[in-house]
């Protein structure tokens, strides 16, 4: 491709100094830098002419003239990187070197983040570790120390989408009369073996598609793993992972339910069938727009049912209620981080609600949701359906603002959208956690005062 | 003092960035800016697997030349300019670990900051994936006030190397 006027007429602000590479007589290359100007209408670059016999470049044959820029910023690295590299032929004129570009290539970490830099090598990086292993004759693949590699696979920290509504349905079941211990603590292990298993499974899925491959804008909080997309894991390994968790959620599940009643499993069913055919075919509901209605339910209403029927033995309104604003919420993580992933996703046919809607309908959407989600804890908490006191998760409301903000700024900027993906868990996490404080405060109130005033229960 | 002219070991022990230059498949050249670093012996580059065409260059085609020679990211009072062309070796015999070893420690004395980045490993795993390019200089050019329309100084290197 040639460089554009435009790309030439920017280079004397860009950049300080040029480097030409040549190939001299003894067939090494050799570069020499020198100062240049660029002529953006003639759409050439001239250079000042190098003196001494042994480093001159010749004349009318190939060349490589770079350009490179960083800037370095003690104490925590450099930024401002950028290079253009030019091909062409050189001519003397008037004393100086003229080239004539015909091919440029040029990165420029302000138009492309690092991350999306590093992350089109990744064919390149794989293509290596073949052309190693076959050199070498073993098999040469990335590594990251055990625990790291867990915690990627797995997406550990994303955990706390199980432990909110989990918690939730066990406080509302303690506040209405059955709690015990051992059976929590069954509760939360199943639930995040289920959970780890779908995030696993769902890993395989993307890569399969196509997803991982298509995306080039990862960021910590959406993408996926990517561990079978770099490499790290195998498909078969992971495959192997999520049947673990699965078996063990499951298991969990079929103990809980002969223990405390066979109607848990209508919960489980529903949620596993959601959790598989969440990327799985032939459903694919994510890819048909329905992810975050598949989220909500099963990280919602599904959760703290389940967890309310273990400790209580049936099912009730109060912990479907209690639920809703955090099914709500988890769905909006889901739908936010759908946001950068939109390019990658649409071209692998994977038609989630930012792939369908203008960045108009989607922000609006986020708005609406969020309007709900905190009118429903101020309803239901003032109506008495579910705890008064958990009317405290209304303070977890500012935290939607700086989201809301940087969908309206950053919508096309994934790595911008960064922090307001984590704050956006944040919401969910503090806002679930304050709904669990609620009914905490109601239970103690319930156990401390005899007729504990209307604001407590 | 090591292989290479004291002005010129200044230099490599200075720059932030330098630019190295391989042949590719074709016979073309391709220059890449890295971050060079010297032992007195050999001067290393890294090179991670997500950017490692320069890996299979080399391993093609083992001339190369690095020029350092950036006024913002060479910090050397007077300012001056370097070439030097070699022979490169790459060394991918442990791309996740090998560089650690062998060459983390010139790095962080240039880079400090590289650790902070090395802990944050699991954020980007190929990135340091990384193979090291060893150059053992044949020829070097030195421009002492950085001016290349002054003829350098040209120091002969293969006999004294080996």
């Amino acid at each position: 491709m040639k460089p554009s006027p435009e790309l030439l007429a920017g280079l004397g602000d860009r950049f300080e100094h040029a480097i030409i590479a040549f190939m001299d007589d003894d067939g090494y290359p050799l570069s020499v830098a020198t100062d240049f100007r660029a002529d953006a209408e003639r759409g050439v670059v001239t250079l000042r002419a190098v003196a001494g016999d042994e480093v001159q470049p010749p004349e009318d044959e190939q060349v490589n003239v770079v350009f490179s820029h960083i800037r370095p910023q003690p104490g925590i690295g450099y930024d401002e990187r950028r290079y253009v590299s030019l091909w062409g032929k050189l001519q003397r004129a008037d004393g100086e070197l003229v080239l004539s570009p015909e091919r440029v290539l040029q990165w420029d970490e302000q138009e492309m983040p690092f991350f999306e830099f590093s992350e089109r090598g990744v064919p390149q990086a794989r293509r290596y570790f073949e052309a190693l292993s076959a050199e070498t004759g073993r098999e040469v693949r990335p590594k990251l120390a055990f625990g790291w590699l867990f915690l990627r696979a797995t997406r550990l920290p994303f955990l706390s989408a199980t432990f909110v509504p989990v918690l939730l349905g066990i406080a509302v079941a303690a506040l209405r009369g059955g709690f015990s211990w051992w059976l929590a603590l069954l509760t939360v292990v199943g639930g995040a073996s289920i959970h780890l298993g779908i995030n696993v499974m769902n890993d395989v899925f993307d890569t399969r598609s196509g997803a991982d491959a298509a995306n080039v804008n990862p960021t910590q909080f959406s993408g996926g793993s990517r561990v079978i997309h770099y490499g790290l894991v195998g498909m078969r390994s992971m495959v192997l992972l999520a049947a673990a968790f699965y078996a063990v959620g499951i298991g969990i599940g079929v103990l809980l339910a002969a223990l405390r009643g066979w109607d848990l499993l209508w919960i489980g069913v529903a949620g596993a069938l959601i959790g598989v055919f969440y990327t799985a075919p032939p459903l694919r509901l994510v890819h048909r727009g329905l992810g975050e209605v598949a989220v909500a339910v099963g990280f919602g209403p599904i959760m703290a049912l389940g967890a309310y029927f273990v400790q209580a033995r049936h099912y009730a309104l109060e912990p479907l209620l209690a639920s809703i604003p955090v099914a709500i919420l988890i769905a909006l993580i889901l739908y936010v981080n759908e946001v950068p992933d939109r390019p990658g996703d649409a071209l692998a046919g994977k038609r989630t609600l930012p792939v369908r809607f203008s960045k108009e309908t989607i922000v609006r959407g986020y708005e609406a949701s969020v309007v709900l989600t905190f009118a429903l804890i101020a309803v239901f908490a003032i109506s008495g359906l579910t705890a008064r006191p958990t009317l405290l998760a209304l303070l977890a409301a500012p935290l939607a603002l700086p989201v809301r903000r940087a969908l309206w700024e950053s919508y096309d900027q994934p790595y911008a959208l960064m922090p307001a993906m984590g704050k956006n868990i944040q919401l969910h996490l503090v806002t679930g956690l304050l709904l669990i404080v609620g009914y905490v405060i109601a239970i103690v109130a319930d156990h401390a005062l005899s007729n504990p005033p209307f604001f407590l229960s | 003092m090591g292989v290479l002219p004291e002005p010129i070991e200044e230099l490599l022990e200075s720059a932030l960035v330098g630019e190295l230059t391989v042949v590719d498949p074709t016979g073309g050249l391709v220059t890449h800016p890295l971050i060079p670093l010297y032992d007195g012996e050999l001067i290393y580059l890294t090179s991670s697997v997500l950017f490692s065409k320069k890996l299979e260059h080399i391993k093609a085609n083992p001339k190369v030349s690095l020029s350092i020679s950036d006024p913002v990211a060479v910090k050397v009072e007077p300012f001056r300019r370097a070439t030097i062309q070699g022979d490169a070796v790459v060394d991918d015999s442990d791309l996740h670990s090998g560089w650690e070893e062998r060459v983390l420690p010139l790095w962080r004395k240039k880079e400090p900051a590289i650790d902070f980045f090395l802990a944050k490993r699991v954020a980007l795993p190929l990135f340091f994936e990384r193979g090291i390019i060893e150059i053992r200089p044949r020829r070097a050019f030195l421009w002492e006030d950085g001016r290349t329309d002054r003829a350098p100084q040209v120091f002969e290197l293969a006999e004294a190397v080996h």
